[in-house]
Parts: structure tokens; sequence; C-alpha cells
């Protein structure tokens, strides 16, 4: 997780932080690795102002820990298109992510007793 | 600012992300998978769509070896907030046999996984019970009751399946939150005696 906390040089870059039609401009890799239960949320270093229509909802959204699934579900774009935006995000600070590596042990006995006591709560 | 940041951010933005849970509901066409999920989640069921990429091995036509598939595959899936550091995500596999090829992307990470099972169709689960008995994903049985449908005991349901003794098997009505929620506290306890006995 920490190694994504790093920090954006906001007074180093007059242009633009993120380029315009990144997505439509039809580039489908992207640079983060990201998979659909990737967990991504706002720094804070940025406003939705500052960037293009799709990257400032996706920000907006970002707001509190969100998946790209969830993400790619309110802004009805495949999750393909999320990763790019969510990624140009992460480059430039906006967003943090979790990567999907290392993979939550799924033998976990703290997790496996959060998830327990998580559902029991709701029973 | 930039660099003391953290000090402007409420608590929730100073620690860690939470972690991310993911179980999986799979089965037969139509035997409630959707519907389950969307009784255990906080949020509407939500929908995105995954493109994959395969290799096209497997399939009847092996003419063009080495080639690339892609394929739009739409998930289904809710969430439940356990609590401030952990978050369960579930997702239900498309019922299409023909997407089977997804289902290793999609098991990736997953903690376990409830195979839904309609008693007028109980063949309809067995390529999901193949494939997490493959895969070595943890599972259990759940046997969503149709009114229409005939009434087995679980051990009734066991012998049909061919289930190891250590399987869970419980009924459940997918419609209802609490039946549906009750399911996963036993997938959930299944996982945690799964996790005691492993050697890992
Ligand atoms: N009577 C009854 N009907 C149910 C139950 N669970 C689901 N249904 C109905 O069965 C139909 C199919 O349910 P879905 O949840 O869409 O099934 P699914 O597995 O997601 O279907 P696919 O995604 O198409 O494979 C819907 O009309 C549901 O309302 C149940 O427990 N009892
Ligand atoms: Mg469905």
């Amino acid at each position: 997780m920490a190694d994504f906390e790093h920090r954006p040089l906001l007074d180093e870059d007059a242009g633009p932080l993120v380029r315009p039609y990144t997505v439509s401009n039809g580039r489908t890799a992207p640079t983060a690795k990201l998979d659909l239960l990737s967990l991504v949320r706002s720094t804070g270093q940025l406003r939705p102002s500052q960037l293009e229509a799709e990257h400032a909802e996706a920000l907006i959204l970002c707001r509190e820990p969100i998946s790209v699934a969830e993400v790619s579900a309110h802004l009805r774009l495949p999750a393909m298109v999320i990763k790019v935006l969510l990624s140009d995000l992460v480059d430039c600070g906006a967003v943090t992510a979790h990567s999907p590596d290392p993979a939550v042990d799924p033998t976990d006995k703290t997790v496996l007793e959060a998830l327990l006591n998580g559902l029991q709560r709701r029973l | 600012m930039a660099y003391n940041g953290d000090s402007d951010r409420s608590p929730a933005q100073q620690s860690a992300l939470p972690t991310a849970i993911k179980l999986l509901v799979a089965g037969g066409f139509g035997v409630g998978k959707t519907t389950f999920v969307g009784s255990v989640s906080e949020i509407e069921p939500l929908s995105t769509e995954e493109t994959i990429t395969t290799a096209s091995i497997g399939t009847d036509d092996l003419t063009g070896v080495g080639d690339k598939t892609t394929t739009t595959v739409a998930l289904d899936f809710g969430r439940i907030t356990l609590d401030p550091q952990h978050i369960l995500y579930l997702f239900g596999t498309p019922g299409q046999d023909r997407f089977w090829f997804m289902w290793n992307e999609l098991s990736d990470g997953a903690f376990g996984a409830v195979v839904l099972a309609d008693t007028r169709r109980l063949e309809d689960c067995f390529p999901a019970l193949d494939f997490f008995e493959r895969r070595g994903t943890a599972f259990i049985v759940a046997v969503n009751e149709f009114e229409t449908g005939y009434h087995y005991e679980p051990e009734e349901v066991r012998a049909a399946l061919d289930l190891k003794p250590n399987i869970p098997i419980v009924c459940c009505d997918a419609r209802d939150p609490r039946s549906a929620t009750l399911v996963l506290v036993t997938l959930t306890k299944h996982l945690m005696s799964a996790a005691a006995s492993s050697v890992r």
C-alpha cells in the first residue's frame, strides 16, 4: 500500500495534470496494475474541477474507498476503460490505489473474523 | 501542505485503504445468483462489463492456434461494508457455460464460493462444482428452494452431487436477506475451519 503513496509534484508542472482525452485516445493499457476489486480513494491532492469530465466524475466517486468494479458500474463504462481512467488518476496523484498483489490471504484469521463478525451483525 | 497533507485529512483517510474480500456466487442458469447477491448487498446489485482475453484453446475450433479471443462479460456484484477496514464484494458468476474461461480470472483471489443449486435441475451446478474442486477454491452448496421444486434433505443432495462429507450443504431462499446472509456465515465458518486445518 505504502508504495502507492507517492506525492505529485504539483508545483513543478504547470500543464494539465491529466491529459484531456486519454480514454478516447484509444489507449487501452492502464499504467497501474488494477483489477475489479482494487480499491481506490482520492488523496485530496486534486479537485475534480481540475480534471476533464470522466476523470472528474471518477474522482468524485473516490471520496470513500471504492472498487474498480463499482466505479465502472456507476459511470456505466466497461471495467477496462475505468482501469485506464483510474490509473491516470493514480499517475497524477489524485487517487491512491490498492494493487491486486499481494492478494489478501484467504486463510488470514483476522480477515476471516472480520468477515464473520460483519455478516453476523447483519442478521 | 503536500508534505504534511495527512494532518488535514479525516482519520478515515489517514488510515490504510480497507481490505477487499471477494466471495463468488456460482451455479447454473437462472438458479438465483443475481437474486442472492441483491438480497445480501447493502447497495442495489451493480453490474460491470469486463473484457477478457482468452487463448482459443478448449474450444471446438483449434485451427486458429495462438489466436486470442476477446469477450465482454457482464458481472453482477454487491457490496457489504463489514467494518471500516473490511469490505465484502460478492460476485455472481455468469451462468452460461460458454463463459467458463472467465471463472479463472474471477476466482483469482476469491476467499470462497457459494454454489447455488436448484433441486429441479441439480445437474446444472456440476460445472461450478468441478471448477472449484479443480481450482482448490473452498465452497459450500446452498439449495435455493423454489416452491415448485422437490424438497431434498441435504444428505440426498450430497449423494446426488457426490460431495465430500466435509462440504456444508444448506437450504436457503435467495430472496430473503437473512437466509442468504446465513449462507455466507456458513461459508465463512467453513473457510475458518479449512484455514485452521491447513498446514499452510
Ligand atoms: N420462487 C423463487 N423464485 C426465485 C428464487 N430465487 C430466485 N427466484 C427467481 O428466479 C428467477 C431467476 O433468478 P436470478 O437471480 O435472475 O437467477 P440468476 O442465477 O442470476 O440467472 P442468470 O444470471 O440468468 O444465470 C428470477 O425471476 C427470480 O425472481 C427463490 O428462492 N424462490
Ligand atoms: Mg444473473
